[in-house]
């Protein structure tokens, strides 16, 4: 697995979430109230809602566009509802986060 | 012969392995330590009740100096060590003294954390390490004076108390957004501080040190956004890093720490380290527990070079050395979807318990207030005990295994009697559970007419129901109440009327004090909490914005496809020329797909990609243009038509109080979103009276209307009177919006909230009683002082930076290098 360094745990807010632009779509990283990481993808199962924009409460998100609330360790759909989004390898490294994709890529860092 | 071991430092774990190293080989060593501290060998955790003054320096003396004659062992006190020639096998100290050595044991410990900043070798500025320290810090406390604690953390809190304790006034400053950050929750981050503020020491979280001033001794702190805060002390608490430059100076390998494998021996197989300064497993340590397991296998190692004692990482419960407050924490305790948690508050005795499960074992504890179960729980984790059989008493602790769970009803009960339940009639609890026993009310309606209580907007219904309860046991029956959410199952009027009584500031504080059954709630009570907060406690709270929905979070409208919407104020709907030149330019620059004219008399700009936001409303802001929060649950629009300017019909000057309205109304947060209009005869054409709040101008007057709708329900306006003049009329407007958003559940529009209220209600305070009303309209007043802040130039000068633009972006160019 290649990892890719995408910046670090300090430039995402507790319960918030940034996304990363990757050459196959975007992909969502969380930071939990705890400092736990998460990433998946930035795309909900439901209507494609961009989830990095969602509350982040406990590990869970809730989607921006119709509420679904989306496991953060599964990527799995909460609740009655039923589908799922691909959760990313995550890493931290001191600060620093990494996130493996299936090709190799290097990462610019957002100014 | 007996071979020479040399020990570097002399703090407790090479202390702890030198007792081990006697009780099995006594005989084989001749020991020879360098203490860079001029004393012998003291117990370092209780340093703390040292500064404190409830302990002395000899009572924490561990080995004193006859203990080092008993047992022949040569102890250099001052000497500090400043080579390791590893070829020649000696040590040589900064007084000359040079010793072999067989066996060499590197103990250097750790050196705190000196924050770079302009200032911090100023006098008055110490860390706190050693004894040095602490005497110095008793010196400076004599002055009770200002003393200045940089680092929230265990050590900077147990600083900050015992400084206390000596007559200091003493403030903590700390980085994060919450105490102890490292070892607690959220949650009981919360209490901790509220316990440390009790004791008279200032906390200030999120708190980012720029520089210490002084010109030849401290004089103060400064911070990044530029508070000062005086001092004639301040101590850097904001962590440790392990001393390893005098081995890494000697060619051995060192990481973060001196590296060393599960025996201690590091790359020099005659060299072994312990303490704080060794690094084993990727970890380096702080807490003596795992550092006295280290001094036990560095022994065993040094007393038979073929043993396998290993060092095996594990979990240390952190513990709080401050008298008074009880806390513990142990292992992960983030949630997860694997993993579930037990939370118990009880409010009444400041108590928080945390157990985070996994598999039906316990993987992190955090108790806060009653941390006798601390061991148990431990011990539980530590066996890997399948907890499942007492899963519904665990959190109970071991001595309440079969317990009952705690009364609901606990928050009412432990208000004291001059707690305000009922808002409208300033009814407080002692009168109605005075009243009920007095004169033996037995229904709701009773204690309404006896005490007014519940009398008027209802909102307190809930409560004075519970109090009821209370009072008459299971003889009373209330009617049940719809929980605000999963999280707690007290409904949304109980949880409003809370927050004024025990005057909760802070979404901690309501989850703790309310006993919120989850430790960071959800998307459905968070944004709720944060809407009551921003209304009660106007200047005081600090508006937590990940607790508000992407378009509060943002400023504009998320749209299907994740981009945006926006919409500038056009005030009263009235425009320029020159505001449609600055659109039509942004629209053309940023390549806006389409462009519409919305119900609100604006403009709407709509797919604006998010990372384009701050530069559309640069350019929109230097056109003159504000937000015009068509995201917000707050005011939106006030829809005019031409009145008196132009309209032969027109009564009075509509657009001009449209405008009116407007300015003074506009950046306030309401429970759901508000719209206006107001007409300029009773023709009607700016179709006021379907409108949350419309104006109808007449001859005589303004005639107001409320609770109109046309969305998911139509509804015609209701009357609430006519008044003479523009100023009565804005009065009356402000004071009932303000009513509104005092007494309204969140996402209540104001029709539903005035059918639950009755017009009758609302027409008595607002217009009936004019000292209720002007008392409305002062605290919308003051209120309106921290809103009227234009969200999008703070945003245009870099605030939230974070939310508009993707954290790194992964090329496909980078992916083909």
């Amino acid at each position: 697995m290649s990892w890719t360094l995408i910046g670090s745990i300090t430039d995402i807010p507790r319960r918030g979430a940034r996304c990363v632009e990757t050459p196959r779509g975007k992909v969502a990283v969380f930071r939990t109230a705890e400092d736990r990481i998460f990433a998946i993808e930035d795309h909900c199962p439901h209507k494609g809602g961009p989830l990095s924009q969602g509350i982040v409460h406990g590990a869970a998100v809730t989607c921006p566009l119709h509420n679904w609330v989306i496991s953060l360790e599964t990527g799995k759909a909460l609740g009655a509802d039923e589908g799922s989004v691909r959760a990313i390898p995550i890493k931290l490294e001191g600060e620093q986060l990494f996130i493996a994709l299936a090709s190799e890529a290097k990462a610019h860092r957002a100014a | 012969m007996m071979e020479n071991l040399v020990v570097i430092g002399n703090g407790m774990a090479p202390g702890r392995m030198l007792e081990h190293l006697l009780e099995t080989s006594r005989g084989r060593y001749a020991v020879t330590i360098f203490n860079a501290e001029p004393r012998v060998n003291y117990d370092r955790i209780m340093l703390s009740p040292v500064l404190s003054g409830e302990k002395s320096y000899e009572q924490i003396i561990i080995h004193g100096d006859g203990w080092y004659i008993k047992n022949g062992i040569t102890l250099y006190k001052g000497h500090k060590i400043v080579a390791i020639d590893r070829d020649a096998k000696t040590v040589t100290s900064d007084h000359g003294v040079v010793e072999s050595y067989d066996k060499l044991v590197i103990a250097t410990g750790s050196v705190p954390f000196i924050l770079p900043v302009p200032g911090h070798n100023l006098p008055g500025v110490l860390s706190y390490r050693d004894l040095d320290d602490v005497n110095a810090m008793l010196l400076a406390a004599q002055s009770r004076a200002k003393a200045v604690v940089i680092g929230g953390g265990l050590l900077g809190l147990e600083a900050a108390a015992g400084l206390e304790a000596q007559g200091m006034d003493v403030t903590v400053l700390h980085l994060m957004p919450t105490l102890m950050e490292r070892q607690l929750d959220p949650a009981a981050g919360y209490l901790l501080q509220r316990a440390i503020e009790d004791r008279g020491i200032k906390v200030i979280c999120k708190a980012n040190t720029k520089s210490i001033l002084g010109d030849r001794k401290v004089e103060g702190v400064e911070l990044a956004d530029g508070r000062i805060i005086p001092a004639t002390l301040v101590v850097m608490a904001a962590g440790i890093k392990p001393n390893a430059g005098l081995a890494k100076a000697a060619g051995i390998a060192t990481n973060r720490g001196i590296l060393v494998d599960a025996g201690m021996q590091t790359s020099d197989p005659d060299i072994y380290s312990v303490g704080e300064c060794a690094e084993v497993g990727g970890h380096v340590y702080g807490l003596v527990a795992p550092l006295y397991e280290m001094a036990r296998v560095a022994a065993a190692h040094l007393a038979d070079g073929k043993s396998t004692a290993a060092f095996v990482h594990n979990d240390t419960p952190t513990k709080l050395k401050v008298t008074g407050i009880e806390l513990f924490s142990l292992g992960d305790f983030a949630d997860g979807e694997d993993r579930h948690e037990i939370v118990l508050r009880d409010a009444s005795a400041g108590v928080y318990k945390r157990l985070v499960l996994k598999d039906n074992r316990i993987i992190g504890t955090v108790l806060y207030g009653e941390t006798a179960d601390g061991a148990w729980f431990n011990d539980l984790k530590k066996k890997q005990v399948d907890i499942s059989d007492m899963r519904d008493t665990l959190i109970f602790g071991q001595a309440y295994q079969g317990g009952t769970p705690l009364d609901p009803m606990a928050a009412v009960a432990v208000l004291p009697d001059d707690a305000e339940i009922c808002g409208c009639n300033g009814v407080c609890k002692g009168k109605i559970v005075g009243a009920i026993q007095e004169k033996g009310l037995t229904s709701l309606d009773d204690v309404r007419a006896h005490t007014k209580a519940s009398a008027s907007c209802g909102s307190c219904t809930g409560l004075v129901e519970q109090l009821m309860s209370l009072t008459l046991g299971e003889a009373f029956n209330p009617t049940a109440v719809q929980p605000m959410c999963g999280c707690t199952s007290l409904g949304h009027d109980d949880v409003r009327r809370l927050i004024k009584a025990k005057s909760l500031k802070n979404i901690y504080a309501v989850m703790q004090e309310l006993e919120w059954s989850t430790s960071c709630g959800c998307a459905k009570c968070r944004p709720a909490l944060n809407y009551y907060l921003v209304c009660d406690w106007p200047g005081e709270y600090a508006d937590d914005y990940q607790s508000r929905f992407i378009n509060e979070r943002v400023h504009a409208n998320i749209q299907k496809n994740g981009t945006y919407s926006v919409v500038p104020r056009m005030w009263g709907g009235v425009t320029s020329a020159n505001e449609l030149r600055a659109i039509a330019d942004v629209v053309d620059k940023f390549n806006i797909p389409t462009v519409k004219v919305t119900g609100g008399q604006r403009i709407d700009m709509l797919g604006v990609k998010k990372e384009d936001l701050p530069a559309v409303w640069a350019d929109l802001g230097k056109a003159g243009f504000v937000s015009g929060h068509a995201y917000a649950k707050g005011l939106r629009t006030v829809k005019t038509c031409v009145g008196t300017d132009w309209c032969r019909f027109g009564t009075q000057d509509s657009t001009g109080f449209g405008i009116r309205i407007e300015k003074f109304m506009w950046g306030s947060w309401t429970p759901a979103k508000v719209k206006m209009a107001v007409s300029g005869c009773p023709r009607n054409c700016a179709e006021a009276t379907c409108k949350d709040v419309g104006v109808i101008c007449v001859d005589s007057g303004y005639e107001i209307h409320f609770a109109g709708a046309a969305g998911l329900d139509i509804k015609g306006t209701e009357v609430l009177g006519l008044v003479k003049t523009e100023d009565e009329a804005l009065e009356v407007i402000v004071a009932l919006v303000q009513m509104y958003r005092e007494q309204a559940r969140y996402l209540e529009r104001i029709y539903k909230w005035a059918k639950r209220v009755t017009t009758d209600e609302i027409r008595r305070q607002i217009l009936d009683d004019i000292e209720k009303r002007r008392g409305f309209y002062e605290r919308f007043i003051h209120s309106q002082k921290f809103a009227q802040v234009d969200p999008w130039s703070e945003r245009v000068s870099g605030l939230h930076k974070h939310e508009f633009k993707p954290m790194a972006t992964i090329g496909i160019a980078d992916a083909a290098e």
